[in-house]
């Protein structure tokens, strides 16, 4: 009985670590490598600042790195180098690199703090979406009309993470990034989410928009983007706080669309949900 | 009079009781010292395995080897007993053990305190790993604790909780305790500007250990009386705040990290001269490099939760403060650099490991930098990213510079020399597939994959199998390191001289190696003193 059943588990060990044929989704994994540029102004402008900083940080390694190298190549005592003991320490050098890394890091606080300000700046919406958290899931509701929307992971998704489901991750269209009804949102419009959590703390983060919020009990937090014009498309995200067992099970999906879209969907599920408010039950909404 | 006194005592040092006493009612300093090191290492085999599971949970996406339930109490025990299991005993051994040798002392001053605050750590982790095997698993809401999720936990959480009362108890008497070691027992004549680096960090450290476990045991009281007694301290329902927990837990856990790195900054600044044959460079600014450090480290915790929805001004105020520590960081750096700058350098295993640990901390350091700018922040934060960060400083940070100070030390303490063929081994693989397993964490962080995920989307395998591997590799390497100590306890070569490192200076390594049981019986004079100062 016992060996029977590590035969099984080494069994699908085995089976497990064989490998799947490359993924039929997305881009092949070796080129995820930096973070996004995303789709609305303030994400471009991360992107800036985080380009900025690693390559301040590059430069930095270079040089301490290369006096670090140089140091280990010459200052052997295998080749013979008679240590220097009189150098144990020069205010002048000393000086000198206290104040330049301080020179530097206020070159770089200075845009992180404008961008700061800029995208805590949730003034003026067009738009304003309640978001909740709860396990697992999110719910949307769009404030000023009756539209409300629960979304959470697809089914195709949800079956296939099943335990012994045994079905394959990259036969299911985008596994673990798809739910059964996705957010809606115009592009070009500024859109106000104001978030909330009504179990555990969640985090709501979709990269392209430069959007993470946490979702907390009690709290209602404020975020704020504007997607570009041109960039009508479908976004997805993740929880990013520890949740519990779904935590890598309650994606999130947006649905760029342009305004007249958006407009003419919104009428249309805010006739269906009246509709369902008074002959329940229904679902409503496409599918991402 | 002083004579027959002086004889009497040296009769009863060389009684010391033999089998299970030495060690149950042990007040010696090194046995203590052995003991907490041994605990570590059992600890740190532990967490290990728990990590072993995690990265191969994480081998590819699909993979469920493992309930996604289970997986999160392992990721959370895995680093619950990696901060207080394996990393902060492995500094109170090693700070037991070579104190007292390098500022003159026969032993700690408060020996019974000193059993006492080991014993209570058996204990301790009885309860926090045993919590995994109490009916609904243990806590798995991550090592930060965060309510309310925490309070969804069942027996598991109040064990948890004592777990923490006693680790902090235990932190608490071993930190007053090398305070007082510290103040009271220099040799004569050892200013506070003359004491090794190992002990100035300590001792900053100790003091950091007493100004935040109180805050942690506070805190994780409030979730307990807000489960069993009805308060509300941090339940939204009953009027209390969430975050609040998340204030008082960071107010803790920033000063936290610096308890494990500061201990490690003095074993480099300890090794790298050594083995440069050359003093260290600006030790003054060493020291007050540290104690910036210690100091900022109080003032930056709202770095870890720049998404909770902060005022902006708060928000700015804490990415200019966490900025900042940058200074004295880049200060350190720069200055063992130029310790090893025209200095004439072996390559022994504790250089290696310091080597390495100052380029790769270096990179953890550029990426807390990366971190510490709030609006690349909101994408990095909760991501593979940050693991990556932590685990640069943590790994090849504090746990090689642990490295580096047994194989410094192991000589002395043993009075043997280990297999230096293996340690090299021990260094290779371990720094070669530390990269492997952290580095492609910086891709999957910001490529978008969330940390503490039981599965991913499919993209991000590749990476995670790389990482895997390297995991895999790094685990099985580190096997080598209680074979290497083992064998050279019992058949190393003995060495000839106090110190087998022709460039050491220290007051250790003026006692006899290995060092009597009562490290140094009477004060060593001023000559002794200017000997050890000296190269
Ligand atoms: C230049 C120095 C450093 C800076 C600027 C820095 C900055 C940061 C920031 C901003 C975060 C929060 C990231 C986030 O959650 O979004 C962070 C996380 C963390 N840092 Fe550092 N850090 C530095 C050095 C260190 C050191 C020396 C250690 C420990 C030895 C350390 C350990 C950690 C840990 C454990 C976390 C993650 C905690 C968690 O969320 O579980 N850091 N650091
Ligand atoms: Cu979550
Ligand atoms: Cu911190």
């Amino acid at each position: 009985m016992k060996r029977a059943r590590l035969g099984t588990l080494l069994g699908t060990l085995a089976l497990a670590f064989a490998g799947d044929p490359l993924p039929a989704w997305g881009k092949s994994g070796w080129d995820e490598l930096n973070m996004p540029r995303g789709v609305t102004n303030v994400s471009t402008r991360i992107y800036a600042l985080h380009m900025m900083a690693f390559w301040v940080c590059v430069g930095i390694a270079v040089v301490v790195f290369g006096v670090m190298i140089w140091s280990l190549i010459f200052h052997r005592k295998a080749r013979g180098a008679v240590p220097d003991v009189s150098l144990t320490h020069s205010t002048k050098v000393e000086i000198v690199w206290t104040t330049v890394p301080v020179l530097i890091l206020i070159g770089m606080a200075a845009p992180a703090a404008r961008l700061l300000v800029r995208i805590n700046n949730n003034t003026d919406p067009q738009l304003n979406i309640r978001v909740t958290g709860f396990q697992w899931g999110w719910r949307y509701q769009y404030l000023g009309s009756n539209v409300s929307i629960i979304s959470k992971l697809s089914a195709s998704s949800a079956a296939a993470s099943m335990m012994h489901s045994g079905i394959s991750p990259t036969s299911v269209p985008h596994y673990l990034l798809s739910v059964d009804h996705p957010l809606v949102v115009p592009v070009g419009e500024k859109i106000r989410l104001l978030i909330t959590s009504i179990d555990v703390i969640h985090s709501w983060w979709v990269p392209d928009l430069g959007v993470k919020r946490d979702a907390i009990p009690g709290f209602l937090n404020d975020a704020s983007f504007t997607i570009a014009p041109d960039k009508t498309g479908t976004y997805r995200g993740q929880c990013t706080e520890l949740c519990g067992r779904g935590h890598a099970y309650m994606p999130i999906v947006v649905h760029a669309v342009t305004p007249a879209a958006f407009e003419a969907w919104l009428k249309q599920q805010s006739a269906l949900q009246s509709e369902a408010a008074t002959h329940p039950p229904t679902t409503a909404a496409t599918s991402g | 009079m002083a004579e027959s006194h002086a004889t009497a005592v040296h009769a009863e040092h060389d009684h010391k009781p033999h089998g299970w006493r030495r060690w149950v009612f042990a007040t010696n300093h090194k046995d203590i010292g052995t003991m907490y090191l041994i605990l570590s290492g059992v600890m740190f085999f532990i967490g290990g395995t728990a990590a072993m599971v995690i990265r191969a949970q994480l081998f590819k996406s699909g993979m469920k080897l493992v309930d996604p339930e289970v997986f999160n109490s392992l990721t959370t025990l895995h680093g619950l007993i990696m901060i207080f299991g394996a990393i902060m005993p492995a500094w109170v051994g090693l700070g037991n053990w070579m104190i007292p040798m390098q500022v003159g002392a026969p032993d700690m001053a408060l020996p019974r305190l000193n059993n006492l605050s080991f014993w209570i750590l058996p204990f301790a982790f009885t309860l926090l790993v045993g919590s995994f095997f109490v009916p609904g698993g243990s806590i798995a809401g991550g090592w930060y604790m965060y309510p309310p999720l925490l309070q969804q936990f069942g027996a598991a959480f109040p064990m948890t909780i004592f777990a923490i009362h006693l680790m902090g108890i235990s932190s608490i008497l071993g930190a007053i305790n090398i305070i007082v070691t510290i103040m009271n027992l220099r040799a004569p004549g050892m200013s506070l500007l003359r004491m090794p680096l190992f002990v100035w960090t300590w001792l900053i450290t100790a003091y950091l250990l007493i100004a935040v476990m109180p805050v942690l045991a506070g805190a994780v009281t409030m979730q307990l009386t807000d489960h069993y007694f009805g308060t509300s301290f941090f339940n939204a329902a009953g009027g209390g705040d969430p975050v609040l927990f998340l204030h008082l837990f960071w107010f803790f856990g920033h000063p936290e990290v610096y308890i494990l790195i500061l201990p490690a900054f003095g074993i480099i600044s300890e090794v790298i001269p050594t083995f440069a044959r050359k003093p260290l460079f600006g030790y003054d600014a060493m020291v007050y490099a540290t104690a910036s450090i210690a100091f900022l480290s109080f003032i930056v915790w709202g770095h870890h939760m720049f998404t909770v929805g902060l005022p902006v001004a708060a928000q700015m105020f804490f990415m200019l403060s966490t900025m900042l520590i940058a200074v004295p960081t880049g200060v350190k750096v720069f200055n063992w650099v130029a310790t090893m700058w025209r200095g004439s350098m072996s390559f022994e295993p504790p250089m290696l490991f310091a080597i390495a640990f100052v380029f790769l901390f270096s990179i953890g350091g550029f990426s807390g930098l990366m971190l510490a700018l709030v609006p690349s922040d909101y994408q990095y934060h909760g991501t593979y990213f940050v693991v990556a960060h932590f685990h640069y400083v943590l790994v090849p940070g504090a746990v090689f510079a642990i490295f580096a100070g047994i194989y410094y030390w192991l000589p002395k303490w043993s009075g043997r020399m280990y297999d230096m063929r293996l340690a090299k081994w021990h260094f290779w693989l371990s720094a070669i597939f530390v990269n492997v397993l952290f580095f492609p964490m910086h891709f999957l962080g910001l490529a978008g994959m969330p940390r503490r995920v039981a599965d991913y989307a499919p993209q991000f395998t590749d990476w995670n199998m790389v990482a895997s591997i390297g995991g895999f590799i790094f685990g099985a390497s580190q096997l080598l390191l209680p074979y290497i100590v083992w064998k050279c306890v019992r058949s190393g070569k003995p060495i000839e001289a106090n110190s087998p490192w022709e460039g050491a200076r220290g007051l250790e390594w003026e006692l006899p190696s290995p060092a009597p049981y009562h490290s140094w019986q009477s004060p060593p004079g001023e000559a002794v003193l200017a000997h050890a100062d000296k190269h």
